[in-house]
């Protein structure tokens, strides 16, 4: 899932002063799921900026254009008078909603990571969409995201007790977890095993897929 | 296991002839001058074969360290361990550095991760982490033994370089610490540098798993040059404490009010523990030398060598 969190209201009111009639849009999938973006949160917006606000809705999915396009039809009207669309989504819903209405679109939210739901309010961040999954070979536990120097052959001389360098030995090494599974699985080939460096180029150049 | 590249540096040679070898450390800092890495260079000279020097250590944005690495070797005559941390540079970056050495006449290269950049000076820096350290290695071990890059591209001219890895000992679990050791040696490292020591067992511990993997490994010692450096140490360092009796000798020095009469007690402190401290390494294991980070406190290094060479 796509975590996001709530930008400061503060920081919402300075970037939607310049606009008259705002347009708030929510998401049915992973916004609502972090509490960030769904009905309630929607409802709450609008009520805190009663006097600007044209018009609201929560779209299914805002990440699929098909969808956006679909749940936006009936406000069409409505959007097209109002000054900007404030939208209460990530990063992707937001530009889907830019591109469909052609609005200046203000993002409410800030997109963080792709984690994992532990409950409302603890989200782990599990992976960077590398594009060259690995996990096969680290037991599960993904380097690239959980390493905060991303390193194929760890661990590095930062761990303590299994505790990792960075954010002050609170959370775990990537690189001692993997040896642990590894160790379990009985697969310690793949932990002593090198891994030679990524090839970025591919990457660089994948931002779409289509077939 | 891959074949044995030749000894290009004074350090490997020695350590390959089975001498039991010193190296030094040196710290540029953040300052355009290099008097004081120089001062300290010509006082450890006698004492070691080569010294390291830090390429922005704790993260901290200093003076590049190939610059000085080079100015030591040039004006001193001594010997440097050019350190470069894959941090802050990417494939291409270290590539070109790693030509610039080889053309200055660098010897001795220290691949290392080296801290985040979170705990710097500079928290707020992206970090590069294009290559890891071991990945560094397998592109020091192309240039150096096939004479081509990452791509396979021809490199005009040799690279004629030792690769030193480093390891910590005091990692807990040790285990994988271990295993990326060995990942490292079956790609190209020539010698270990161990994080600083002050426990024997787990010195010797680590060493009869070097030995296992024939890799020549210097063990790190931090001659502590009064109680304030002691102190943080064992604070601020983590994974590493000093020992309590050691502490406290330090802490009484501290009271001495005479500075010289300080300086002597401190040193006859750092002597009573790291002489037969280093002494145990030389006479009961197989470690090819020490790395003493004598950092600033150059003038332990006589006795220290009186007393254990
Ligand atoms: S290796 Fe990690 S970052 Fe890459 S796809 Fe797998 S989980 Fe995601
Ligand atoms: S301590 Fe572990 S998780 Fe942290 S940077 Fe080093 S290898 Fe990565």
């Amino acid at each position: 899932m796509i975590i996001t969190k709530q930008k400061p209201f503060e920081k919402i009111m300075e970037m939607t002063e310049p606009f008259g009639k705002l347009f708030v849009v929510g998401c049915g999938k992973c916004a609502t799921v972090c509490q960030t973006g769904g009905e309630n949160e929607v409802h709450g917006m609008v009520e805190k900026l009663s006097d600007k606000i044209s018009g609201f809705t929560v779209v299914e999915e805002p990440c699929d254009l098909r969808l956006t396009r679909r749940d936006l039809k009936e406000h069409k009207e409505t959007i097209a008078e109002s000054d900007a669309v404030l939208v209460m989504n990530c990063g992707v819903g937001v530009q889907t909603i830019a591109e469909y209405t052609g609005k200046i679109a203000l993002p409410a939210l800030d997109t963080m990571f792709i984690g994992m739901t532990e409950r409302i309010g603890r989200y782990y961040e599990r992976c960077k969409a590398c594009q060259d999954c690995i996990l096969d070979e680290t037991g599960g536990v993904c380097p690239i995201a959980r390493c905060p120097k991303a390193l194929l052959n760890g661990p590095c001389g930062g761990q303590v007790e299994g505790k990792c360098e960075v954010g002050e030995y609170k959370d775990d090494c990537a690189w001692v977890l993997i040896w642990k599974k590894l160790t379990e699985q009985d697969r310690l080939e793949e932990f002593t095993k090198f891994r030679p460096p990524r090839n970025h180029y591919t990457k660089i150049l994948t931002t779409k897929l289509i077939s | 296991m891959r074949n044995k590249r030749p000894a290009y540096s004074d350090l490997m040679k020695e350590i390959r002839e089975g001498k039991f070898v010193l190296t030094g450390e040196l710290e540029p800092e953040k300052t355009t001058g290099l008097e004081e890495i120089l001062v300290s260079a010509r006082a450890m000279k006698p004492y070691v074969i080569a010294a390291n020097v830090t390429d922005n250590p704790l993260a901290m944005a200093f003076m590049n360290s190939l610059v000085p690495s080079y100015v030591v070797q040039r004006d001193v005559g001594l010997e440097t361990v050019y350190q470069m941390v894959i941090r802050d540079r990417n494939r291409l970056a270290l590539l070109s550095d790693v030509l610039a050495a080889a053309h200055l006449g660098i010897k001795n290269i220290l691949a290392i991760s080296g801290d985040h950049t979170v705990l710097g000076d500079h928290k707020g820096a992206l970090p590069v982490y294009d290559l890891d350290s071991a990945q560094f290695v397998y592109m020091l071990s192309k240039l150096i033994d096939e004479g081509v890059d990452l791509e396979g591209n021809e490199i005009h001219g040799k690279v004629p370089i030792n690769v030193g890895i480093a390891a910590n000992p005091n990692a807990n679990p040790l285990e994988p610490e271990i295993l990326k050791v060995e990942r490292k040696t079956k790609i190209g490292a020539d010698f270990i540098q161990t994080q600083t020591m002050f426990d024997i067992d787990l010195t010797k511990e680590f060493l009869k798993e070097t030995e296992r993997l024939n890799c020549p490994t210097l063990i790190g010692v931090f001659p502590l040059k009064s109680f304030g450096i002691a102190d943080f140490f064992d604070k601020y360092i983590p994974g590493v404490s000093v020992p309590k009796d050691l502490l406290e000798s330090m802490r009484k020095c501290k009271e001495e009010p005479d500075k010289e009469k300080r300086k002597m007690l401190y040193d006859e402190v750092n002597m009573e523990f790291f002489a037969p401290f280093i002494r145990e390494i030389r006479k009961t294991t197989k470690a090819a030398g020490v790395h003493v980070m004598a950092v600033l406190y150059e003038r332990i290094l006589e006795p220290l060598v009186a007393e254990t060479m």
